[in-house]
């Protein structure tokens, strides 16, 4: 199939960026969306344009590597897929396909199609773990989890941190992503020492880098891993929780 | 080509009874005191779950460590992409399991070329592993109890796996970061993102720190500490084709190499039985779909060659469900490297299924009619939906079509019982080293291996090394061991610009992957290996005189690192080559034609071969120099491996 591509170029942080135009010649219908681009840089390279810079790693939709906007979707325009998932059989003969980086304030372009997710590592660092100092930790089956809250916990540990929630959402907000940390682990009788605190620590580390939520449901429709936006009401049921005082002291449920 | 035996292999391994040789190791190592742990520094390259795992826990324990990674995020690693599961010897199931079991199972998995006393210490630390990471919030399988569940795996007659649904790597990766991002939050642990270690630094022969490229802006920097250690994960890309993440490199093993460290095992190489089936020469990698299917997966080919029928239109008596019928007592549980040869002969004869006629079934008729879908797809549902994204097929309705593919390198940096390798200094663990798996590795085997040497090896031998330099600093930077090696560094970078030939960095690597697969992947022989030892000097010959890299050094340029990672394949399959045609032997996932069984398993020569082999680099010239480390075993038998 042939495709018309219209990828965003910036050569680097600090300097404007624009569309290009490029033919996806002869690409197979079985060929992934990074597969078609890796042919187009492989052409692209042959004529001495430098290649389309763009992240990815697994390419099995598990890592969060990946993530670029096609035709205003991000990861594209299949549900619950990333888009290194993303099959060429899914577009037809003659499209022209647009592609842009995640757009939001939070994360710089680096170059071209890549940016800069770092925030959501200081957001992990202000409190997305649990406590137990290797070598100190009791018998697993000590302390039992009921099965309900270890699906739902599994259910919110999904995320991949790629990202695509603050891209879609209006007011570029984070709270999919520190929603589902905070699940994962204050859903776990072993995360529930420093559920409260936990929690302070990470909406107010969100709150200094993006946006705030108000409900637009955009990125739980954008999540690669379908994670429920039940995760924002628990988050923000334990961070209102947390502000009387006695339960942060006793940091009990 | 010279083979010496020499005492540089000291393995080090504690006298006494298997079970207390690592008590008795934990005892006698010199200690770091813990108001003494902060005037070291560590570096710790790669953040997968070795790496990760390390960096926290050195982190814990007082000293400073800087952490470097290429990837944006030290949560994300290759490590993520693991499925399946991890083992621990629990014996929650009631079904005679031990340590001694696992300790077994693993060095008859790893067809006897595996260390005993590491083997077992691996087994030993296997129950901490999960009660840690249960401890730090991994949201394992559960039993309606409240308890955790486990599943079985191939090579082990035991249910001893537990998972985190077919997200087992995702969990316990994510488990290590986190741990890792407390202390990066404590200040405990500096950590370097996109940031790509380029060489290593030595001085008065020991490792003394790094040089890195910054992949972002391009900027070369060295990092100078007491100790080094590689966490940097294995080598299967070699291959171009293999279910590693694309980023996954040997470069930091190799350059250590380069500089001294012995390399063992490097033909040692695991093709994983079930993975999805190439679809076209654009392919740009292979997608494992988990060995724990095949609890419950059977598979089969027709039993008439050239068969066009629809899986589903073929009988049930025309279907030939070779593994149950070869080995009964395993079936289609048998260990990687017998399935995937199996697969490999039906395909061979011409039985292989699907468009390209370049797979075979994995059929789930049977359980969902005994299980039901929904138990089915609870088990395995993310794989299910996976595998049909790719190939748009319904593995509910047809059979999923699989095939081997590179996955996992048993061969790795030679290390010690402390994972210490021959640069005294420079440390390495998880896959980037050779220590626990022999000649094949069994399922579920190297997360707990990734993580009980992050955890709780490697933080507990460490110190041995360090307690000798206390009140020593580091070299510093300015020192000329890193300017040159700083200048090596720049002066190969642009030469790779300086070239501008005709062709992509890809376009090299697939050629060398393709003759890697083809003479030096599930089968070898002489003849083949021989014509791959000089074909590939050849390519890289070509790649240095025509490789066509675009762009500057000072600005993120993905073809630069791709060539600085492509430089280093074509030396490592040598030697990967050069290995399997001198081990004149079959054994696990080293399968040489010349030597096999009457009925066609891989047979080992015990007299001649069980030793690990151990390479020295004599430089670009010389061949290398094989030492040997010979293996003796004390508590299991030799024996054919046998899963009839
Ligand atoms: C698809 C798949 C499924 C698997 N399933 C299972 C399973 O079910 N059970 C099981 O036990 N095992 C499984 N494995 C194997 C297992 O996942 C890996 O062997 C293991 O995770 C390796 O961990 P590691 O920490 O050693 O290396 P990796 O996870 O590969 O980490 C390497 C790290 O090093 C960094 N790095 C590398 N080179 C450099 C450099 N030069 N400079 C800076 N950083 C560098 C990388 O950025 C990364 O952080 C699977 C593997 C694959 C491919
Ligand atoms: S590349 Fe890993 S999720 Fe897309």
């Amino acid at each position: 199939m042939n495709i018309t591509l219209r990828v965003w170029r910036q050569a680097g942080p600090d300097v404007e960026g624009g569309f290009e135009t490029y033919e996806a010649k002869d690409i197979s219908p079985e060929a992934s969306f990074f597969e078609m681009l890796d042919e187009v840089n492989e052409m692209l390279n042959d004529e001495g344009v430098e290649p389309i810079a763009f992240d990815s790693d697994c390419r099995e939709g598990i890592c969060g590597t990946c993530g670029v906007m096609v035709d205003g979707h991000p990861h594209g325009p299949q549900s619950a897929t990333a888009s290194c998932q993303l099959h060429m059989r899914k577009f037809s003969d003659g499209d022209t396909i647009t592609i842009e980086p995640w757009r939001a304030v939070a994360f710089p372009v680096l170059r071209d199609l890549i940016v800069d997710r770092q925030p959501f590592d200081e957001i992990i660092q202000a409190g997305g773990f649990i406590s137990a100092n290797i070598g100190a930790a009791p018998d697993s089956n000590i302390i039992l989890v009921p099965k309900p809250a270890a699906e739902s916990s599994m259910d919110a540990a999904s995320c991949i941190g790629c990202a695509a929630c603050v891209a879609a959402c209006p007011n570029s907000a984070a709270n999919l992503f520190t929603g589902a940390k905070i699940a994962h682990l204050n859903l776990l009788p072993q995360g529930s020492p420093e559920r409260y605190h936990r929690t302070v620590a990470m909406v107010e580390t969100m709150e200094s880098f993006f946006g705030s939520c108000t409900n637009f449901g955009e990125c739980e429709m954008a999540c690669p891993k379908s994670i429920s936006i039940d995760v924002i009401a628990w988050m923000n049921r334990d961070y209102v929780a947390a502000q009387w005082k006695n339960f942060r002291k006793q940091g009990q449920q | 080509m010279t083979t010496e035996h020499t005492h540089i292999l000291d393995a080090k391994i504690p006298d006494g009874p298997l079970e207390d040789k690592w008590t008795k190791r934990k005892f006698d190592v010199k200690l770091v005191n813990p108001s003494n742990r902060r005037k070291y520094d560590i570096i710790v390259v790669g953040t997968g779950l070795a790496g990760a795992g390390s960096a926290a826990a050195l982190g814990e324990l007082g000293y400073n460590v800087k952490a470097f990674t290429y990837n944006d995020s030290s949560r994300r690693a290759h490590s993520i992409a693991a499925q399946g599961g991890i083992n621990a010897t629990k014996n929650y199931p009631n079904d005679n399991d031990s340590v001694f079991r696992l300790f077994y199972d693993t060095v008859k998995g790893g067809d006897y070329r595996s260390r005993e006393a590491n083997v077992y210490r691996l087994a030993e630390v296997s129950d901490a592993i999960i009660d840690q990471t249960v401890a730090q919030g991994a949201p394992y399988g559960r039993e309606y109890g409240g308890m955790l569940d486990n599943r079985s795996f191939g090579g082990a007659q035991v249910s001893r796996t537990f998972y985190a649904r077919g997200q087992t790597g995702q969990q316990l990766l994510l488990t290590a970061y986190q741990a890792l991002a407390r202390q990066v939050g404590l200040g405990t642990v500096e950590l370097f993102t996109r940031t790509e270690m380029v060489e290593l630094v030595m001085k008065d022969g020991r490792a003394v720190g790094i040089v890195t490229r910054d992949l972002v802006t391009g900027e070369i920097e060295s990092h100078s500490a007491h100790a080094v250690v590689l966490a940097t994960g294995g080598y299967s890309n070699a291959y171009f084709l293999s279910t590693n993440a694309m980023n996954c490199n040997g470069t930091a093993v190799w350059r250590a190499h380069r500089k001294g460290a012995l390399f063992a095992n490097p033909s040692f190489t695991q093709i994983h039985p079930t993975c999805i089936p190439a679809s076209d020469e654009h392919q740009s990698k292979l997608t494992l779909m988990s060995e724990s299917l095949r609890n419950d997966g059977r598979i089969w080919v027709s039993k008439t060659p050239n068969d066009d029928r629809a899986a589903n239109d073929i009988p049930e008596d025309e279907r030939d469900y070779y593994l149950e019928r070869q080995y009964p007592a395993f079936g289609n549980l048998v260990p990687r490297d017998v399935a995937s040869r199996a697969a490999m002969r039906m395909v061979e004869d011409d039985k292989g299924v699907g468009p390209l006629k370049n797979g075979v079934y994995l059929d789930f008729a049977d359980a969902i009619s005994r299980l039901g879908r929904q138990v089915i797809e609870d088990r395995y549902g993310n794989l299910f939906e996976m595998y049909e994204r790719i190939t748009d097929e319904n593995p509910y309705e047809v059979p999923m079509r699989i095939y081997p593919a590179p996955h996992y390198t048993m061969g790795g940096l030679w290390v010690d019982y402390n994972l210490e390798t021959t640069i005294p200094g420079l440390f390495a663990s998880g896959e980037a080293n050779f220590s626990d798996h022999g000649a094949n590795r069994l399922g579920a085997s190297a997360l707990m291996q990734g993580v009980a040497d992050g955890y709780f090896v490697l933080p507990a031998t460490i110190s041995g090394y360090l307690a000798n330099w206390l009140n020593v600093a580091p070299v510093p930077t300015d020192d000329e061991a890193f300017v040159e090696t700083e200048q090596a560094v720049q002066d190969q970078i642009e030469k790779l610009l300086s070239i501008n030939g005709t062709h992509s960095v890809d376009y090299f690597h697939r050629r060398l992957g393709k003759i890697m697969i083809a003479k030096c992947g599930m089968s070898r022989d002489r003849e083949g290996l021989e014509w791959a030892l000089e074909e590939i000097p050849k390519i890289k010959a070509e790649f240095w005189s025509d490789v066509k890299i675009l762009g500057t050094n000072e600005s993120l340029n993905q073809s630069l690192e791709r060539a600085g990672r492509v430089v280093d394949f074509f030396e490592l399959a040598e030697l990967m080559v050069r290995d399997a045609l001198q081990r004149e032997e079959s054994c696990g996932g080293h399968y040489r034609v010349e030597h096999q069984t009457e009925d066609g398993e891989a047979k080992r020569d015990d007299d001649n071969f069980a030793y690990v082999s151990a390479w020295e680099w004599r430089g670009e010239d010389s061949p290398p120099t094989l030492h040997k480390e010979e293996l003796e075993f004390e508590y299991v038998a030799l024996t054919q491996r046998s899963y009839k």
